[in-house]
C-alpha cells in the first residue's frame, strides 16, 4: 500500500504559542470555551497551568500513600514472622518478642521508603499512560518543537466542541502563530 | 501579580535581586543545543584522554576481583585486629561520596534553591556511580563473594534467617534502598530530556533507543502536573532517605562497644561528612566538565560560590564533631575511650593519619570564608582535593587506628594494605570516572527542561 492509499482521518488541531505567557492565557481562553479533549505541552511545567487548565492537585498521593503503608506493615511482617516467629536469634541482648521493636525501626523505614518510591514510579507511569512509544501527535512538525522550544495547544478532534474551522479560527483568535492539522492512520 | 505589591514592597525587592542563574540571557533553543550537542558531537580530545586510562583501571579492578575470588581474601592485608582494612574504609568512603546527589536533588528542591537545577543531574549520576564503587567492597569482604546472597531475606536450606536486629543488616537494607530510590529519581528526571534527544535524532537506532528510554514522553499538562508530583513525592521521601543512609552506616560502629567507636555523635557526623566529601567530588568533576564543554553560563561562579558555601558549613560541623569527639573522650571519664582517642591523636603510631585528616577536612576548607577564594576556581579545585583526600583518611582514621589498638595490649597490632588492595583502590576511581564519562558521552550531563523552567521569562505570572 503506497502512502497515497492510507486511510488516514483528522486527530486534532496543534497550534504553536510565542511563549510560556502566550500559551498561558490562551489555554484559559480554551477552557473557558468548555474544550475537554486537549491538552497543553511545553518543555518545562509552566507554572500555574493546572488551574489555568482546570486541573486538580495530582491524586498520585494516594496511591503513594498507600504503597508506602504496603511497605511498613511488609517489613514489620518480614521482621518478626523471621525473627519471633520462624527463627529467633538470641543475640546482642534484644529480645525476641513484641519489643524487639525498635531493632527493627532501620528496615521497616527503608522498605517504607522502597516501595513508596516504586509507587511513584509505576503509579506515574499508570496515570499518564505511558510508556506509549507511538502516538499521532508525534507525525506533527510544530508539536515535535515541545521538547525544545515550542509551546503547544493540541485539541482533539473527539471534543465535543471540536469542528474544522470554528476550532482553528479559535486557536488563531487566542494567538496562536501557527495551527496545523493532525491525522492519524486507521 | 504586580498590582498586589506596593511601592515600597517594590522597591525592596529589586534590592535582593539575584544573580541570574543561566548568564548572558540565553534562549531555550541555546540550552537544547548547548547540552544536547555534548552528546551528538564528537568528544574532545581530553574525554578520550580520561576514558582509555579509566577503562584500563576498570581492567585492573576486574583482574584483582578475580584473583580475590579465586584466592581468597588472605590477600588483602587486613587480619585480626584490623579485620576492617581498606574494604570498609573505600566502602564507607564511596557510600559518603554518594550523598551529594540525592541531597541537591532532594533537600534543594524542596527548599526552592534553584540553582539546583543545573548540577543535579551529574551530581545524581555521580551518586549511582558512587554507589556502585561502594558496593563492591563489602560484597567481596563477606570473603565467599557467592555466598552473598546470604544477605537477601530468602529461605535457604539452613533454615536460618538474617539477623534483622544487626546493624550490618540495616546496612544492606539501607544502601540497597538508596541505591534503588536513587536511580528511580534519576530516571525520572531524565525523561523529558530524553524525549528532547528523541525529538532531535535523525533516525535509526540512536532514535529508537532513546525513544524507548523517553518513555513516549508528550510534555502535555496533563503528564507534568502528575510528574511533578511525583519529582515532589520522590525528594520528600530521598530527603529522610539521605540523611537515613549515613546514619545507619554509622550504627555499623557507633552500636559496638569498640572504645573509639561507640559514641552518639556517629550518626550526625557521619552524615554532615558525607554531604561535605559528596560537594567535594561534584565540584571536582563539575569545574572540568564546565570548562570542557563550555557550560560556564549554565554552571555559573554563582553555582560554585553556593557549593563552596556548603563546604565551609559542612566541614566546619565535621570539625566540630572531631573536637567533640575529644572533649568526650576527655569528660566521659572512660579510661578506655580517653585511650583510645590519645592513641589516635597522640601517641599511636596512625597519629600521622589523623593529623592529614584534620588539615585537610577541617583547616582547608576555611579558605571558603574569604569570597575571593570561593571565586578562584584553582583555590575551589585544590580545597576539593584535600577534602576528597582527607575524608578518606577521616573513614581509615576511624577504621583503623581504632581496631589496630583494641582492649588487650596483646592483641595490638599494625595494618599495613597490600598491592591488591591499593589497586582495587585504584581500579573503583578507574570505573567511578570511567561511567561518569560514559554518562557524559551518553545522558545529557545538565537537566535541560529544568533549567529552563528557571528563566524569567519561563515565569508566566
Amino acid at each position: 500500500m503506497s502512502d497515497s492509499e492510507k486511510l488516514t482521518r483528522a486527530w486534532g488541531y496543534v497550534a504553536e504559542f510565542e511563549s510560556p505567557k502566550a500559551v498561558f492565557e490562551a489555554a484559559k481562553q480554551c477552557r473557558e470555551e468548555g474544550f475537554k479533549r486537549w491538552d497543553v505541552h511545553s518543555p518545562f511545567p509552566i507554572h500555574g497551568m493546572d488551574a489555568a487548565m482546570g486541573l486538580g492537585p495530582s491524586y498520585l498521593s494516594k496511591f503513594v500513600f498507600c504503597g508506602g503503608l504496603f511497605g511498613t506493615l511488609t517489613a514489620l511482617g518480614l521482621q518478626f514472622g523471621t525473627q519471633v516467629g520462624l527463627y529467633p536469634t538470641i543475640v546482642q541482648n534484644k529480645p525476641a518478642n513484641l519489643w524487639t521493636l525498635p531493632a527493627f525501626f532501620p528496615v521497616t523505614f527503608e522498605l517504607t521508603i522502597l516501595f513508596s518510591a516504586f509507587t511513584i514510579l509505576f503509579g506515574l507511569l499508570v496515570i499518564i499512560k505511558l510508556p506509549r512509544l507511538h502516538h499521532p501527535l508525534f507525525g506533527s512538525k510544530s508539536f515535535i518543537k515541545f521538547s525544545d522550544d515550542g509551546f503547544i495547544i493540541a485539541i482533539e478532534a473527539r471534543d465535543p466542541k471540536f469542528s474544522r474551522e470554528k476550532t482553528k479560527e479559535f486557536l488563531l483568535s487566542v494567538g496562536a502563530t501557527e495551527v496545523e492539522l493532525v491525522e492519524e492512520e486507521l | 501579580m504586580a498590582n498586589g505589591i506596593s511601592s515600597v514592597e517594590e522597591q525592596d525587592l529589586k534590592g535582593v535581586a539575584r544573580e541570574p542563574l543561566v548568564l548572558n540571557n540565553r534562549d531555550y533553543k541555546w540550552i537544547t543545543n548547548r547540552i544536547c550537542g555534548i552528546i551528538e558531537g564528537g568528544q574532545p580530545l581530553l574525554w578520550w584522554a580520561i576514558v582509555i586510562p579509566c577503562s584500563l583501571l576498570v581492567g585492573v579492578l576486574l583482574f584483582t576481583l578475580v584473583y580475590l575470588v579465586s584466592t581468597g581474601v588472605g590477600i588483602w592485608g587486613n587480619n585480626q585486629p584490623v579485620a576492617w582494612g581498606w574494604a570498609i574504609t573505600n566502602f564507607v568512603f564511596w557510600i559518603g561520596i554518594g550523598h551529594a546527589g540525592t541531597l541537591i536533588s532532594a533537600v534543594l528542591f524542596l527548599t526552592r534553591q534553584k540553582w539546583r537545577t543545573s548540577v543535579n543531574r551529574a551530581a545524581e549520576a555521580m551518586t549511582l556511580f558512587a554507589v556502585v564503587c561502594a558496593g563492591i567492597y563489602p560484597g567481596f569482604h563477606v570473603g565467599r563473594f557467592w555466598m552473598v546472597w546470604f544477605l537477601a531475606p530468602v529461605p535457604n536450606s539452613n533454615a536460618i534467617w538474617q539477623n534483622f536486629k544487626s546493624p550490618l543488616l540495616w546496612d544492606v537494607f539501607a544502601v540497597s534502598t538508596y541505591f534503588t530510590v536513587s536511580v528511580i529519581f534519576w530516571y525520572i528526571g531524565l525523561v523529558p530530556d530524553l524525549a528532547t534527544i528523541r525529538d532531535r535524532c535523525k533516525g535509526g537506532l540512536k532514535k529508537a533507543l532513546y525513544g524507548i528510554f523517553a518513555l513516549g514522553w508528550r510534555g502535555g499538562n496533563r503528564q507534568w502536573r502528575h510528574y511533578e508530583m511525583a519529582y515532589l513525592l520522590l525528594a520528600a521521601l530521598s530527603t529522610p532517605l539521605v540523611l537515613s543512609v549515613h546514619s545507619v552506616v554509622s550504627f555499623d560502629f557507633a552500636t559496638s562497644v569498640v572504645p573509639g567507636w561507640h559514641t552518639t555523635i556517629f550518626p550526625p557526623y557521619f552524615v554532615a561528612g558525607a554531604i561535605f566529601g559528596g560537594f567535594a567530588m561534584v565540584l571536582t568533576l563539575m569545574i572540568p566538565c564546565r570548562t570542557i564543554y563550555g557550560l560556564q553560563d549554565l554552571l555559573t561562579p554563582k553555582h560554585i560560590d553556593n557549593m563552596a558555601k556548603i563546604i565551609v558549613l559542612t566541614g566546619s560541623i565535621v570539625g566540630y564533631a572531631y573536637l567533640m569527639e575529644l572533649f568526650i573522650a576527655f569528660y566521659g571519664g572512660n579510661k578506655y575511650e580517653s585511650a583510645a582517642f590519645h592513641l589516635r591523636a597522640l601517641s599511636g603510631p596512625y597519629a600521622w593519619a589523623y593529623y592529614t585528616m584534620m588539615f585537610c577536612n577541617v583547616v582547608a576548607p576555611q579558605l571558603f570564608w574569604i569570597p575571593w577564594c570561593r571565586k578562584n576556581l584553582l583555590v575551589v579545585m585544590a580545597v576539593c582535593m584535600c577534602v576528597n583526600a582527607g575524608m578518606w583518611y577521616e573513614r581509615f582514621v576511624i577504621i583503623v587506628t581504632t581496631l589496630a589498638r583494641d582492649f588487650l595490649p596483646g592483641q595490638w597490632g599494625y595494618y599495613e594494605p597490600t598491592w591488591v588492595e591499593i589497586a582495587m583502590f585504584v581500579g573503583t576511581h578507574g570505573l567511578f570516572l570511567f561511567l561518569f564519562f560514559m554518562f557524559v558521552r551518553f545522558l545529557p550531563m545538565i537537566a535541560i527542561s529544568e533549567v529552563k523552567g528557571i528563566l524569567p521569562k519561563s515565569q508566566v505570572h
